[in-house]
C-alpha cells in the first residue's frame, strides 16, 4: 500500500543536472529502509523555476526540495520519509510548490476528505518562519481578542464553542479556565501545556509542534488573556528534542515581533513563555506529576482536589491544557463559537486528530470530525485491513485505553458516545490489531509497560501491576488455573478503584475491557 | 575530573541554581558523559544547595538519567503494544542473538548497552529503536542485523580496535 509518493523532476534540464542519479539514489535509499512498497517514486514534468532543478516532490505533504543531489536526496528519503521529519534547509521556496508541478499523487490521495482545523497548517508552513504562519491567519485571533475582546469575551467563546481537553479526560476547556479566573486576584496564574505526550502510540502533538508551533504559542496567550495569566510554561517530553528546538526558534521569533513578551501588540497584556524539557517518566502526563517535575522533584502525583486550577505550578492557581486542546483556541477566537460547533457532535464540538497504527495499510496521523466511526477510519483513512486480513480487536486512546471488539466499530467516536459505549476516546491513538493478534499476549506487553513506568508512589499500581504480569504470564504460557484468571480481574479492580492517581487507575482498563470483550479467549488459555 | 566538574558547573550556571532547573541539569550533566557520577551529584548537590539524597532521588526516577556508565552504543528498543503488534518480539530476540547479550546489559566489551524504552512516539513505523541518537523504524531481524553491521563498520573505519571485537 502506497502511502507517499516522490516525484523528481524529470525535464531535460533537471535530466542534465543528474535527476536520473537523484533518482536512483532515493529509490535505493527507500529499499535500505524497507519504504520500497510504501513510497512510489515517479518523474513530474515542468517546473517554472529552472534554479532549482532538479526538484523532488513528496506527497501527500505537497513539501518541495530543491536542487536535490543523490545526496540529499537520500537525506530526504531517510528524515522526512523515514523519520517523518521534512528536512528544512533543503527546501525549496514556498511559490515553487504552487508553480506548475503537476500532483500525479496516489490515486484520489488515500488521505483525502479529513476536516483539518488543527492540522490546517501542518505540512504546508514552514514551522521554522512566523511570516508564513502569520500569512495564514496566524496571531489574528490573538490581535482581535487583545484589541477589541474583553478577556471575559474571550472566556465565553472557548466556553460556547464546548471545546473539551484533547490530552483524553474530555474536561470542558471553558470550565477549567473559569475556575483559574475566578481565583483570587493577589495570586500569580499559570498556563502550562501539557506536551509530555507518552500514552503509547500517540505522536500526534509532537507533529502539531514541528508542523506549526505557533498554533501552540497563540493558543497559550489567548489563555493567558483569558484567565489573567502572564507566564507559560511549555512542558515537553525529553524524547522530543526536534520539537523543543522548533518551540524555541518559535518564541524568539514570537517575542522579536511582540507577539509574545511585554505589551503585546501596544495592548497592556504581557504573556512570556518558557520551555522545560522532560527527562523520561510516563507518570508525568499525569497534570499533578507534571507539576511536580516542572519544579524539579521527582514526577510524583499530588493529591487532588487541591485541584491546579486552585493550587497548581508554584502553589498558585494553573490552567493545565494538552497541546491538541491550545492549538483549537485561535480557530475557535477567529472564526467564533458557532463555526466550531458546527462540526462534530451535540456533545463533543470539534474535530480529533488520531494517530492509525497496527495492521492498517496506512499509518500515520489523521484528524476528522467528532463522531467519526472507527470504521470510516480504517476503511477511508486507514486503507483497510492489512493483507486482507479480518479485524479483531482495536485499542483505542493508547496503552491505558480500551480494547474494544468489532461490535463497537460504528460507535460514532466522541467522548459521551464512546463512554456510553465502555469504551474510551483517550488520547486518540487507535492501534488497529488483525486476527492473528493473540489478545493475552497484548494484554501482557500492556500490563509490562503499567509495571515499568508505575511511580510507586501507591501499592496499587506500584504492587498490583507486577502481580497482574505475573498472572498474565501463566496466562500465555498455558500454566494458569481458574483462580489466577479470577486472581487477575480482582486486582484490575483494586488497581482501578484503589489508585493514588488517573494514571494509576487507567492501568487495568485494558484488562477489564479485554475481559469483558474476550473473555472466551482468556479462558481457553487455562490449564484445567 | 576537574575538567569534568567544570563542565558541570558551565550546564549549572547556564540554568541558574534554582530547583525548577533540577531536572534539566541533571539531564543535561547525563548527556555530556553518557551517565553520572557521585561527583557530579555531589556537585550539583552543592550548588543548588540540596541535600544529596535529594539530588540521587530525582535523578534516579527519570529513564533518561543514568546512574550507571553504559556501552560505546546504546540501543533502547521501545517495547510497547504498537511496536509489539507490528513484530517487536522477533525484533528483540534478534538483537539478543545477535549482540550475545539479554536486554538490561551491556556486552563485554563495552561497545554495546542494551535497554529497552517505553514509546518514543515514531509508531507509525514501529518497531522502532533508537541506537544513541538516531531513531531507526520499520524494523526486522534482518534490518537490525544489517544496522548493527553498519555501526561496527564505521566503528572500524574510524580506527577504533575495540570495535573489532564485537
Amino acid at each position: 500500500m502506497i502511502r507517499s509518493s516522490v516525484l523528481v523532476s524529470g525535464d531535460p534540464l533537471s535530466l542534465s543536472r543528474g535527476a536520473e542519479a537523484t533518482k536512483l539514489a532515493i529509490e535505493a535509499e527507500l529499499s535500505f529502509y524497507g519504504l520500497e512498497d510504501e513510497v512510489q517514486v515517479g518523474y513530474t514534468g515542468r517546473v517554472s523555476r529552472t534554479d532549482l532543478l532538479p526538484v523532488v516532490v513528496v506527497y501527500p505533504e505537497g513539501t518541495v526540495y530543491g536542487p536535490v543531489t543523490p545526496e540529499t536526496g537520500a537525506t530526504i528519503v531517510e528524515e522526512h520519509l523515514y523519520k517523518g521529519r521534512p528536512v528544512e534547509h533543503l527546501q525549496a521556496p514556498v511559490e515553487v510548490a504552487t508553480e506548475g508541478i503537476e500532483a500525479t499523487g496516489p490515486e484520489g490521495g488515500a488521505l483525502s476528505g479529513q476536516k483539518r482545523v488543527v492540522l490546517r497548517r501542518a505540512g504546508s508552513i514552514d514551522p521554522y518562519s512566523i511570516e508564513e504562519y502569520i500569512a495564514e491567519d496566524g496571531y489574528f485571533a490573538l490581535g482581535t481578542a487583545l484589541t477589541e475582546m474583553t478577556s471575559d469575551q474571550v472566556l465565553q467563546e472557548v466556553k460556547d464553542a464546548g471545546l473539551q481537553g484533547r490530552g483524553g479526560a474530555g474536561f470542558p476547556t471553558g470550565l477549567k479556565w473559569s475556575f483559574v479566573a475566578q481565583q483570587p486576584q493577589e495570586q500569580t496564574r499559570y498556563i502550562v501545556c501539557n506536551a509530555d505526550e507518552s500514552e503509547p502510540g500517540t505522536f500526534k502533538d509532537r507533529l502539531i509542534i514541528e508542523g506549526d508551533p505557533h498554533s501552540l504559542l497563540e493558543g497559550m496567550a489567548l489563555a493567558g488573556y483569558a484567565v489573567g495569566a502572564n507566564e507559560g510554561w511549555i512542558y515537553i517530553r525529553g524524547e522530543y528534542a526536534m520539537a523543543r528546538d522548533i518551540l524555541a526558534r518559535a518564541i524568539s521569533q514570537a517575542e522579536e515581533m511582540n507577539l509574545l513578551g511585554n505589551d503585546i501588540l501596544g495592548s497592556g497584556f504581557s504573556f512570556h513563555v518558557h520551555l522545560h524539557s522532560g527527562a523520561g517518566a510516563y507518570v508525568c502526563g499525569e497534570e499533578t506529576a507534571l507539576l511536580e517535575s516542572l519544579e524539579g522533584k521527582r514526577g510524583v502525583p499530588r493529591i487532588r482536589p487541591p485541584y491546579p486550577t486552585v493550587r497548581g505550578f508554584r502553589g498558585q492557581p494553573t490552567v493545565v491544557n494538552n497541546v491538541e486542546t491550545l492549538a483549537n483556541v485561535a480557530p475557535i477566537i477567529l472564526n467564533g463559537a458557532d463555526w466550531f460547533r458546527s462540526i462534530g457532535t451535540e456533545s463533543s464540538p470539534g474535530t480529533k486528530v488520531y494517530t492509525m497504527l497496527g495492521n492498517v495499510n496506512v499509518t500515520g496521523l489523521v484528524e476528522t470530525p467528532m463522531g467519526t466511526t472507527l470504521r470510516e477510519i480504517i476503511d477511508i483513512y486507514g486503507g483497510g485491513m492489512r493483507d486482507g486480513k479480518a479485524f479483531k480487536a482495536a485499542q483505542t486512546g493508547g496503552s491505558s485505553g480500551t480494547i474494544i471488539p468489532a461490535d463497537l466499530l460504528d460507535v460514532p467516536m466522541d467522548f459521551a458516545s464512546m463512554r456510553d459505549a465502555g469504551a474510551g476516546l483517550g488520547s486518540g491513538a487507535l492501534l488497529v490489531c488483525d486476527e492473528d493478534t493473540d489478545i493475552i499476549d497484548l494484554a501482557y506487553v500492556l500490563v509490562r509497560f503499567f509495571m515499568v513506568e508505575s511511580c510507586g508512589k501507591c501499592t496499587p499500581c506500584r504492587a498490583g501491576n507486577a502481580q497482574m504480569l505475573e498472572a498474565l504470564d501463566r496466562l500465555r504460557k498455558g500454566r494458569a488455573k481458574r483462580a489466577d484468571l479470577e486472581r487477575l480481574e480482582e486486582i484490575a479492580t483494586y488497581i482501578q478503584s484503589a489508585s493514588f492517581c488517573g494514571l494509576g487507575q487507567a492501568a487495568p482498563v485494558p484488562i477489564l475491557t479485554g475481559l469483558k470483550f474476550f473473555r472466551e479467549e482468556f479462558e481457553a488459555r487455562l490449564q484445567d | 575530573m576537574v575538567e569534568v566538574l567544570a563542565a558541570t558547573d558551565k550546564i549549572i550556571d547556564a540554568h541558574g541554581t534554582d530547583r525548577e532547573a533540577l531536572v534539566e541539569i541533571l539531564r543535561e550533566v547525563n548527556d555530556e558523559g553518557g551517565h553520572l557520577t557521585k561527583e557530579h551529584l555531589q556537585r550539583i548537590a552543592e550548588r543548588t544547595n540540596l541535600p544529596l539524597s535529594e539530588v540521587y532521588s530525582v535523578a534516579s526516577f527519570y529513564t533518561m538519567i543514568s546512574l550507571e556508565p553504559l556501552g560505546r552504543h546504546v540501543i533502547r528498543l521501545c517495547q510497547d503494544a504498537p511496536c509489539h503488534v507490528a513484530g517487536g518480539r522477533e525484533v528483540w530476540e534478534a538483537i539478543e542473538q545477535e549482540l550475545g547479550v539479554p536486554f538490561g546489559k551491556t556486552t563485554l566489551d563495552g561497545q554495546w548497552s542494551l535497554l529497552t524504552t517505553s514509546c518514543i512516539g515514531a509508531c507509525a513505523v514501529g518497531p522502532v529503536m533508537m541506537v544513541d541518537d538516531d531513531i531507526f523504524g520499520n524494523l526486522t531481524p534482518d534490518k537490525v542485523r544489517e544496522i548493527i553491521a553498519r555501526y561496527r563498520q564505521d566503528d572500524l573505519a574510524r580506527g577504533d580496535a575495540q570495535g573489532g571485537a564485537a
